[in-house]
């Protein structure tokens, strides 16, 4: 039993001396709870500690609180009123039960040397909302793009990227874009200003396709090749809901010996089964890219209805998702120059690309590309 | 373009399928029929197409039919150009080609007496299922052959000629009135077909008022040529003219097809009467011819076509039968040359085809790629990933982790945006054809981007907003535009989500600062400031609240700034709240190593926590102190950091209290009080060096 009618000194406001202050008084209390026996007894005590105007806390509240230098009042504060709540548990709970509406049947019930925060703890409402922590989610773009670069990488694919800002050379000459193709034209590429004065190969623009990381990694590096690009590119299109100046793609390239276009319709059926389940499958079309020969669209069995039917393939079954074909010897041609092993005679390749854009706005039922650019958090947060 | 199925199989008599098996035959084999729509009985169906824009040959009937017959491997029937006798002529028309290089062939042919009246039977029946207007015989004749084997044809009202044909290059300022109604200047680069006197025709995209065929011609002059795609295609852009014939003309029109076109509308003009005068005049320019109809044949070689294309379902390789079927069925003249090759002569219509993969497309073509086996190539090599993915990565994760969703914003902004936030003067880079003024330029900073998204929500009433973008910066100008990738965070409102428990607190500059913290703690640095400058030097961007924002360093380079957002870019923005926003050179802070994680060992002696409390100048920054203490160089002292501030609030003293916890733990030993106390001591020191006062003296720790 400690000396309980001392009242310690406060040389300074750390926790410990806070602490040691406080669990003073605290056993000072026991050990009067202790002694009684009476309900005089009890009224006695009460008045003892919770008189009004000289009672042991309202002294305790003049000593200590009142005389705390203003940035340590909080410190102290909390521990009085922690210690002035399990004063009043013991000896007025009628006081408890008015603040909280507890009954104080129930506080006499918890009994006597239950601390108060058993008291709080028992009577929460727990059907307030959680308190939930912010976290940032990942944009549709982005895990869709990972997704289909995951798929590739998984197959042997390295990953490649390249400067947004291409020369015409690389992102028309080197892919056999005859230099009057209708995709040079300014209606369909966003160029740099103040490049007449250049060879129209040095001009500048917007790369409209991530193609050109293709001729800059065959530049770098002889076969075998195999990169998948993931990048952002961009055409004058004016904005509307299908359409955006700006969009990502994912494009592929695979260049060895003895690659042929059923290894391309082979790696592409696999990663679309990879990608949207081991369902799905693929329909080649013939089709038109100046850097592929043979060159095709693919089809996927439409994800929602597996080909029945649906409002979202419009009633085909089928959805169209990439472009591809087989490298155009012409491409190889291009590329020579600086890397000798791409002779169209001894290798062969293909690529293939998609929009990643289109292939979000499927999956996740996003009507309006705009959106997808917009930062607005009520759509960015369906993603968490 | 619409295609009649009745049409196409007026030219295919053996062929059995019905309309839309047709159109998905074709559809796999390149030529996408779009929509199939019944026309009623006995009509057919017509065929809504998109074709490539390569070929061309397959713009019309006679080529689409081509293309069934190759499929199925029935005839197709040959094309009936034959004619009346002719009239002789005391002497043939005079044809002249000046442009060599744009005009290659030019036919003329003279059709006497006409008649001109409403057309009949084929035509009218299938204008009528095309809702294609009618016009007259003669009109609707060149229409109806463009249609039918798509080599477009003129013909001239002869009596508004003077003189013969002359085919050449216009004159400069020479004007020409069209058939469109309109009167055209002309350059030396436009092909006119001229008589001796005056200009009648833009050659290849349309005809000319003044010849014209009116009820009231008699006599007509029947042009069908070839000219040159790319001088089509100029004239056309040039003049904004897109016709039907410039489309053919420009992707690359049949040489070979100029008298058979001639001869098919000279029969549906002459179906109401008149007579041929003099054979047919064709004049051919043998260089062009060289380039187009007589271009050499090219090899192919079976064990190319394998090489390419691979095996078919059936686990073989395309057999030889199968590539000479199906070449020659497409018109490639297929000479076997050798065991395992072929020379293949190129058909006249298909200039599409030049090389040896060319074919191989063909083929694989008709045989259909869905037919082809799915294999996957073998693999030996290793997977690179890009140098800075695990670094993307982890800034990504670090951020979504804190409470930032990813955003991804405009690539441009305006000329007025990109001065006030380029990092350089004079170095941001305009467009030369952007959609709009307010996007004429890239973005030479992700920051007005962010600003616009963070504004886009809070004029939605989303108040609360953590947002990041990772991208490309660019600058360096028009001549070398330089791309680097920057990284942004933006954020307003409140720090906490709100909750009636929980005590609300707005972000801060603090909380902004913590989070550029933390992403370079991923990396490896040897040293790390922040330090700000006042707007006067010109050293923080003008953007930035001046009092407000930091530069963080690390290992003496320049990582990024950041803070609150200043007040005229606020304003100018209409932002209702505090916004907080900073830019981070990602190029710079990734040359620096992820740190990989190492464990130190954990001590088994207790740690000691002391606080200290202090009263400081206003004058005195948290820095200071903390480097005023790390000089100490306790080892023991484990931490010590801020942990409260007061400040009077009623009164401006200029001082501030300070509590600072400082924890002390050895690795080998429990503490004793002695070298505390003497720890302690040296604390005050250097915290009295520094101006700061004691709010409780050294004796009572
Ligand atoms: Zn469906």
């Amino acid at each position: 039993m400690t000396n309980q009618d001392t009242w310690p000194e406060l040389p300074g406001y750390t926790d410990d001396i806070l602490n040691k202050v406080f669990s003073h008084f605290q056993q000072w209390l026991n050990a009067d709870l202790e002694g009684v026996e009476t309900e005089d007894g009890r009224e006695h005590l009460r008045i003892k500690w919770l008189g009004r105007k000289s009672g042991l806390l309202k002294q305790i509240n003049d000593t200590y609180v009142q005389k705390t230098p203003p940035e340590f009042k909080k410190n102290v504060g909390h521990r009085f009123n922690a210690f002035r709540q399990s004063v009043e548990f013991e000896l007025d709970p009628k006081k408890i039960s008015k603040r909280t509406g507890i009954a104080v049947e129930t506080l006499e019930q918890l009994g006597g040397g239950q601390s108060k925060k058993v008291v709080e703890k028992s009577v929460i409402d727990i059907t307030l909302p959680g308190i939930r922590p912010a976290l940032g989610v990942e944009h549709p773009l982005i895990r869709t793009m990972q997704e289909i670069v995951r798929v590739f990488e998984h197959m042997g694919y390295s990953v490649g990227v390249g400067p947004e800002v291409e020369t015409d050379y690389y992102n028309f000459e080197a892919l056999n874009f005859p230099p009057d193709h209708p995709a040079r034209d300014t209606q369909d590429t966003l160029v740099v200003a103040h490049q007449e004065h250049k060879p129209l190969r040095d001009r500048l623009l917007l790369r409209t396709h991530t193609s050109p990381v293709q001729i800059r990694t065959m530049e770098r590096q002889p076969p075998p090749v195999r990169i998948v690009i993931p990048g952002k590119v961009h055409r004058n299109d004016a904005a509307d809901a299908t359409h955006s100046p700006i969009f990502h793609q994912v494009e592929g390239l695979c260049v060895d010996e003895n690659i042929t276009f059923s290894d391309l319709k082979g790696t592409l059926d696999h990663a679309m089964k990879e990608l949207f389940g081991s369902s799905v499958r693929t329909r080649f079309f013939p089709s038109f890219f100046p850097f592929t020969e043979p060159s095709a669209d693919v089809q996927i069995s439409c994800i929602f209805c597996g080909g029945k039917g649906c409002r979202k393939c419009k009633h085909s079954g089928w959805i169209e998702l990439l472009g591809c074909g087989m490298v155009n010897p012409a491409v190889f041609e291009f590329v020579r120059g600086k890397q000798p092993a791409y002779d169209p005679k001894k290798i062969s390749g293909f690529a293939f690309g998609m929009g990643v854009d289109r292939i979000a706005m499927m999956k996740y039922g996003i009507s309006d590309i705009g959106l997808l650019y917009s930062g607005d958090m009520r759509f960015l947060e369906q993603f968490a | 373009m619409k295609i009649l199925s009745a049409w196409l199989r007026s030219y295919l008599p053996d062929i059995e399928i019905s309309d839309r098996q047709l159109a998905d035959d074709l559809t796999l084999r390149g030529i996408a029929v779009e929509g199939v729509f019944d026309l009623g009985p006995g009509n057919g169906s017509l065929f809504e197409m998109d074709i490539t824009t390569n070929r061309v040959d397959a713009m019309n009937h006679y080529g689409i039919a081509r293309e069934a017959a190759a499929i199925y491997d029935i005839p197709l029937a040959p094309l009936d150009a034959s004619l009346p006798a002719a009239k002789p002529a005391r002497q043939s028309f005079p044809v002249r080609i000046e442009a060599k290089d744009l005009c290659g062939r030019f036919t003329a042919r003279v059709l006497r007496n006409v008649n001109i009246a409403p057309s009949s039977g084929d035509v009218t029946q299938r204008f009528a299922l095309l809702e294609q207007k009618v016009i007259s015989n003669a009109v609707d004749a060149t229409n109806f052959v463009t249609m039918a084997i798509g080599h477009p044809t003129h013909a001239f009202d002869l009596d508004k000629l003077e003189g013969g044909i002359v085919v050449r290059r216009a004159r400069s300022g020479e004007r020409l009135k069209l058939l469109d109604g309109t009167e055209r200047t002309l350059t030396i680069e436009d092909l006119v077909v001229a008589d001796e006197k005056k200009a009648l025709a833009l050659a290849g995209v349309m005809g000319g008022w003044d010849t014209m065929i009116t009820p009231e011609t008699k006599n007509i002059l029947v042009e069908a040529a070839w000219f040159d795609p790319a001088a089509v295609r100029r004239s056309s852009r040039r003049h904004g003219l897109h016709t039907d014939a410039s489309h053919r003309f420009e992707r690359g029109a049949d040489f070979a097809a100029a008298p058979i076109a001639s001869a098919l509308v000279s029969r549906l003009i002459l179906a109401a009467g008149g007579e041929i005068e003099g054979e047919l005049i064709d004049v051919i320019v043998p260089e062009m011819a060289a380039r187009t109809i007589q271009r050499p044949a090219i090899s192919l070689h079976l064990r190319e076509v394998a090489r390419i294309l691979g095996k078919t379902a059936n686990g073989h390789a395309i057999d030889a039968p199968t590539v000479e079927r199906y070449l020659t069925a497409l018109g490639v003249g297929m000479q076997k040359a050798a065991a395992e090759m072929y020379v293949a002569a190129l058909p006249s219509w298909r200039l599409d085809l030049e090389h040896e993969i060319d074919l191989i497309e063909e083929i694989a073509r008709l045989h259909g790629y869905n037919r082809f086996a799915n294999t996957l190539p073998p693999f030996a090599g290793s997977v690179t990933e890009l140098p800075w993915a695990a670094k993307d990565t982890a800034l990504r994760r670090t951020l979504r982790a804190a409470g930032y969703t990813e955003a991804i914003g405009s690539t441009f902004c305006s000329a007025t945006e990109a001065v006030t936030f380029a990092q350089q003067p004079n170095s941001w880079v305009p467009l030369g054809n952007p959609l709009s003024e307010e996007v004429g330029c890239l973005r030479p900073s992700l920051v007005p981007g962010m600003l616009s998204m963070l504004a886009h929500n809070l004029n939605r009433e989303v108040d609360d907003l953590r947002l990041f973008e990772m991208g490309t910066i660019f600058s360096g100008g028009t001549e070398r535009v330089q791309e680097r990738p920057s990284l942004v965070v933006g954020a307003t409102g409140t720090a906490i989500a709100p909750h009636p428990l929980a005590t609300m607190r707005d972000y801060s500059f603090y909380d902004l600062k913590g989070i550029a913290e933390e992403l370079l703690a991923r990396f490896v640095t040897k040293s790390i400031y922040f330090d700000t400058f006042p707007a006067s030097t010109g050293l923080m961007p003008s953007w930035l609240h001046s009092g407000r924002a930091a530069r963080m360093v690390a290992d003496g380079e320049t990582i990024g700034f950041f803070g609150e957002l200043a007040a005229p870019e606020s304003q100018s923005r209409k932002l209702r709240q505090t916004v907080f926003v900073g830019e981070f050179d990602l190029e710079r802070l990734f040359r620096r190593s992820l740190r990989a994680p190492i464990v130190r060992e954990l001590s088994r002696f207790p740690a000691v926590v002391r606080d200290f409390s202090f009263t400081f100048s206003d004058a005195i920054r948290w820095q200071q102190i903390a480097d005023a203490l790390t000089l100490l160089a306790i080892p023991e002292m484990r931490s010590v950091e801020p942990r409260e501030i007061f400040r009077d609030k009623k009164e401006a003293s200029g001082q501030y209290a300070l509590l600072l916890r400082a924890v002390f733990q050895a690795q080998d030993r429990t503490l004793r009080l002695e070298e505390l106390h003497d720890w302690a001591r040296r604390i005050f020191a250097a915290l009295m060096e520094l101006g700061g006062q004691p709010r409780f003296p050294l004796e009572l720790l």
